[in-house]
């Protein structure tokens, strides 16, 4: 363990699944701290300044949203919460309070190792950076300083809300975006409620930049939660 | 062995008249000639020593009528206070029956067993009170003196000359566990009379000069012994008969008593039934032949024969009541359907030359009926009020009927009227007509009167018609003398055709309202009984009796049924204008308990304004029906009462029927979730068990390694390890989705969903499970948005593509087509593999259901009844079918009848 080692702080109270996850991520070079309970996770977080929380949703003390709630109130260390599955609400409460991203258990360590790094990657960066990245994945790439979109390198016209749109899902690229975070950042907070909206303009995003609307490769449904654009 | 043994029926009859007895409490009657013979004492007494064994003896109620010594043995006892009763402003003490079936002791004194309780108390008498307390299984104690006995009323009221209003059947008397004679020898008695000992001093002088006569008092103590006499000499019959060896099983005896319409005879000769069939120790029946004739009497005689049935039936007689013209022959033929071998009636009516021209039903039965010992009772000398017109147990009965009276008065008036315009007509044609052929004229008249108006009438009519035809026709005109003593032939011709055309119209006007009314309740019963069968639920049934009820009773009724703990509760449902409302809970569940009626009319709570009848089949009780009357009397009719059982017995056997029906569909049910529970166990335990087999034996070899295994094996295990585990989550997930669908624990998230988006996300997660197969997606361009769940909606595809993937070969194309129609829009999911069984349809959305068991690939077989919880909780319906070419095509249909949202356009 040397002192680069990223920390990472896990709040979890099932023991096999500490156990799991410290035995991986320690092969996979992090440094991690575990903690029980919500309140001692707080404490943990406090003490260590860890760079990523990996949080259980259902913890014997408190509930996970108002763990997040605690956190996010000094800092924007990257949270990634693990939950049971048919609770979307749970997951997109968290998610509105400032987590980052989530994965549903039963989940393969690959999948969180892949959300462990695009977390870490953009906490990396700064405001600036986000405003005026290039973003290329496949065929796909988005400049988002001079505003231009190509796929295959050919131009893709845009209508303003498509390319507001797609700039909030390159800023956050490879994270999860709930439907109320994105209408509030393309069309204001005074939408909340049209997620239809997003339904269309995804869908029209999707016949301009995807090959096969019906078997995306970019623009990523996570059901029931938000979209991801894939990285 | 020719030693007759006990009728095995008989015996059986015993045991369970001896298992009743058991459960019931037991009656200890304290029985003397008159009041201070020392009853009151005597039990007191006794319940002393019960006392001292240890016994919870309580006191309900005793007259002690301020005696010292009997105070002091009160001393001690627990005495339950008495319910104060407010009658016409003075306070009325009554023994409380609640309180004491509330505090249930061993033994409870209840004094002057024959005491009429209070109007308002839940029974008029108090052995009615006792009765109740025996049946709640607590022992009684009790006091009665001789003159109180139901059967010795008319003898006593005899020798005393004072009759007494208190009575209590002899049944109460012969049931009775344990009599204890209290006797006083006439002079003693009269001694403590004197000394002031049984009535304050200046009521003791009066009562010397009047009841407590010295001869009375001999003749009264004579019959309270004989009384006791008897009753031992019937235990020694009963002992005798339990351990019999060989003892002379008689034919029972059956005893019929024949009733008319005099009630002052019938009263008699109810009386006399119940001794005679005590002393005979026979079983009797009380027999009412309603004749036409009979049936035209006046509604206060029919009640008084109404009383009379009623008084046998509290007497402990069967009562019947025959329709028949002819009364002899019904006697008769009941008496041989039934074995009767004695009839008891009263003497004929009819006397010297009127008896040997018209019969009498005691001649005929004498001439007709063999083996059949008749008893005549002497008819009553002065026609005296029948004691139970002053004291009705249905007091509703006297209601008179005014306006049939007037009906009557106007039948005269018009015979009058025609017999004039006959004599008008005659005038008219006097000239041209023969004398005779006038009187044709006349008896045309009497026809008309008496098919309109009745006998009475026509009678009246004849009698006019023939005054008028004689004043005026016949010689000397003008005088009612007849100076041709031909035409005396005439005219007393004219009378005799008159009224026996009277009569003759007159029955076949009675027999034909007879049949009428017959008919008409024939066809009510009949009317009802269809709509029963026809109604479905307790609440139609409900609803049709009381319609049907209200319609042949004028009454507003409802039928109450108990709750699962058995406690009558008004009805849920709404009522129609029919149903009563307001019914008294408490009396209905008496009725319920004791499967008896009660209310208005009856001996139980008479206070109350309806009549609650138990509602029953062969063996429970089910409901309680409160029918408030209009009319007492069309309630307590024979024939109505008939009717209204018979009624009842449809209603109960309807209820029955739809109680069993329920029944049916619960056990049902239950088997169905039996069924389900076995098939979800055994699919658990195999589909769980097989991966599990698979991640332990992999996970442990890795683990006990010790450097045996090569990288590539490693490998291997681990990928068998995820790949099991995956599959296991798979079926905890489905399993788990459809214990919260069938719970009802899924709310749903519509929302306006765009059907590539949900195929896109599908997809999408299913990309691993679909490489290498060929797959099209026909999605034609403008399709509408769906409003549905998205999570739930896509797992239903989900399911249906890895179906598909499941059930076909590797590498067979697969297709999602989408499609809109009139209201809906459907997508299916089509495969090439093997197809659907014929008749398999519909089964494969059954839970549990797999087309091969313990196959390999199988899942637990609910993701297609996932697929179908969810479609149908969204209003849709899913199907399966074949494929043209080949294969299957699984399709669900979601609505698509509500309006798409409105979206503000962008120009690009």
């Amino acid at each position: 363990m040397t002192k680069t080692d990223p920390v990472i702080i896990v709040i979890e109270d099932d023991f096999s699944i500490r156990r799991f996850l410290r035995t991986s991520l320690n092969s996979q070079g992090f440094s991690v701290y575990e903690a029980e309970t919500g309140k001692q996770g707080i404490i943990e977080v406090n003490t260590r300044k860890p760079d990523l929380l990996i949080l259980d949703l259902g913890l014997p003390d408190m509930d996970g949203v108002e763990v997040v709630k605690a956190i996010r109130g000094w800092t924007d260390l990257p949270i990634i919460i693990l939950s049971a599955r048919s609770s979307e609400q749970q997951k997109i409460e968290a998610l509105d309070a400032g987590a980052d991203d989530y994965l549903t258990k039963p989940f393969s360590f690959g999948e969180l190792l892949a959300r462990i790094r695009v977390a870490l990657r953009h906490s990396l960066r700064t405001p600036e950076q986000r405003q005026s990245e290039v973003f290329i994945s496949a065929n796909l790439k988005v400049d988002l300083h001079n505003r231009i979109v190509t796929v295959d390198g050919q131009e893709i016209h845009l209508t303003p809300i498509q390319y507001r749109l797609l700039s909030v899902l390159v800023k956050h690229a490879g994270m999860v975006l709930t439907h109320q975070q994105i209408l509030k950042e393309v069309w204001g907070p005074s939408y909340q409620e049209n997620a239809h909206y997003l339904r269309i303009y995804m869908s029209q995003l999707r016949q301009k930049l995807e090959a096969d609307p019906t078997q995306p490769k970019f623009l990523l449904t996570e059901s029931g939660i938000g979209y991801r654009l894939k990285e | 062995m020719n030693v007759e043994r006990p009728n095995p029926d008989e015996l059986l009859a015993r045991v369970e008249r001896e298992k009743a007895k058991a459960k019931r409490g037991k009656l200890k009657i304290f029985f003397g000639a008159v009041a201070g013979v020392g009853k009151t004492f005597a039990m007191l007494l006794a319940a002393r020593e019960r006392r001292a064994e240890n016994l919870d003896v309580v006191v309900g109620i005793v007259e002690t009528h301020g005696r010292k010594e009997t105070l002091a043995l009160l001393d001690g006892l627990e005495v339950l206070p008495t319910r104060k009763i407010d009658y016409k402003g003075t306070i009325l003490q009554e023994f409380d029956i609640d309180s004491a079936l509330k505090r249930r002791p061993a033994v409870i004194l209840v004094d002057e067993l024959a005491h009429t309780n209070a109007p308002g108390s839940r029974h008029p008498k108090r052995w009615q009170d006792v009765q109740e307390l025996l049946d709640a299984g607590i022992d009684v104690y009790t006091a009665l003196n001789v003159q109180h006995l139901e059967s010795l009323n008319d003898d006593i009221g005899q020798i005393s000359g004072i009759r007494v209003w208190e009575t209590v059947p002899d049944t109460v008397f012969e049931d009775a566990d344990e009599v204890e004679l209290v006797d006083l020898p006439p002079d003693e008695l009269l001694t403590r009379l004197k000394e002031g000992k049984i009535y304050l001093p200046q009521q003791a002088q009066e009562a010397i000069n009047h009841f407590f006569r010295k001869g009375n008092l001999i003749a009264l103590r004579e019959l309270a012994l004989r009384q006791t006499a008897f009753r031992v000499d019937a235990q020694m019959q009963d002992y005798r008969e339990d351990n019999a060896i060989r003892e002379i099983w008689q034919v029972s005896e059956r005893l019929l008593v024949c009733i008319g319409p005099n009630s002052v005879l019938g009263e008699r000769l109810v009386r006399a039934g119940k001794r005679l069939s005590t002393s005979l120790r026979a079983e009797w029946i009380v027999v009412y032949v309603e004749t036409p004739q009979l049936q035209r009497l006046s509604a206060e005689n029919r009640d008084g024969v109404l009383r009379i049935l009623r008084l046998a039936e509290q007497l402990g007689a069967e009562t019947v009541t025959l329709s028949s013209p002819e009364m002899s022959e019904a006697i008769i033929r009941f008496s041989r359907e039934r074995n009767i071998n004695k009839i008891l009636l009263g003497k004929p009516m009819r006397r010297g030359l009127k008896r040997l021209l018209l019969g009498s039903v005691v001649d005929t039965l004498i001439s007709q009926a063999h083996n059949i010992s008749i008893y005549l009772l002497g008819s009553p000398k002065s026609v005296e009020r029948s004691k139970l017109d002053q004291f009705s147990p249905l007091p509703g009965l006297r209601q008179r009927t005014a306006a049939r009276k007037k009906g009557y008065y106007q039948g005269y008036g018009w015979a009058g009227f025609i017999m004039l315009a006959c004599a008008f007509i005659a005038h008219l044609m006097s000239g041209r007509l023969e004398l005779v052929n006038l009187v044709m004229v006349f008896l045309l008249g009497v026809v008309f009167v008496a098919t309109r108006f009745g006998r009475g009438p026509s009678i009246f009519a004849s009698v006019l018609g023939v005054g008028i035809f004689d004043f005026v026709y016949v010689q000397p005109y003008y005088s009612f003398s007849v100076a041709d003593s031909q035409y005396l032939i005439t005219l007393v011709a004219m009378l005799v055709i008159g009224i026996v055309i009277s009569n003759l119209m007159a029955n076949v006007r009675s027999q034909a309202k007879v049949a009428f009314h017959r008919e008409r309740r024939a066809a009510a019963l009949y009317a009802m009984t269809k709509d029963l069968a026809n109604s479905q639920t307790e609440e139609e049934i409900v609803l049709t009796a009381v319609r049907h009820l209200h319609s042949e009773f004028s009454s507003r009724n409802v039928i109450l049924f108990p709750d699962s703990n058995g406690r009558v509760v008004y009805p849920k449902h709404k009522g129609i204008p029919e149903s009563l409302h307001g019914t008294d809970l408490s009396v209905a569940q008496w009725v319920f308990d004791h499967n008896e009626m009660a209310g208005q009319g009856t001996n139980t709570l008479p206070g109350a304004a309806a009549i609650y009848f138990p509602i029953h089949n062969e063996d429970k009780v089910l409901g309680v029906l409160a029918l408030l009357p209009v009319n007492l009397r069309r309630i307590f009719l024979p024939e109505q009462q008939k009717l209204l059982e018979t009624f009842l017995w449809q209603i109960g056997q309807a209820v029955a029927r739809v109680c069993l029906a329920e029944q049916a569909k619960i056990t049902h049910l239950q088997i169905e979730s039996e069924r389900l529970h076995n098939t979800l166990l055994s699919a658990i335990s195999h589909d769980l068990r097989t991966p599990l087999a698979t991640i332990i034996g992999s996970a442990s070899t890795m683990a006990e390694d010790e450097g045996n295994l090569q990288p590539q094996d490693k490998q291997e295990l681990n990928r068998a390890i995820v790949e099991e585990a995956e599959r296991m989550s798979n079926l905890v997930n489905n399993i788990l989705d459809m214990a919260r669908l069938d719970a009802g624990m899924v709310t749903l998230n519509k929302q306006w969903l765009p059907l590539d988006e949900i195929i896109g996300t599908v997809l999408t997660r299913l990309k691993k499970l679909l490489l290498g197969r060929p797959l099209k997606v026909k999605l034609p361009p403008g399709m509408p948005m769906v409003y549905a769940d998205a999570v739930m909606i896509e797992q239903v595809l989900i399911n249906l593509v890895e179906n598909a993937v499941r059930y076909t070969p590797p590498g067979s194309e697969l297709e999602i087509t989408a499609q809109t129609l009139e209201k809906t829009v459907e997508i299916s999911v089509a495969d090439r593999g093997p197809g659907i069984l014929k008749g398999l349809e519909d089964r494969l959305f059954e839970k549990f259901y797999q087309t091969r068991h313990e196959a390999a690939q199988s899942g637990v077989g609910l993701g297609l009844a996932i697929c179908r919880a969810i479609v149908e909780s969204h209003g849709g319906h899913i199907h399966a079918q074949d494929r043209p070419g080949g294969g299957a095509v699984f399709t669900f249909e979601l609505p698509a009848d509500q309006p798409q949202p409105i979206m503000e356009t962008e120009e690009c």
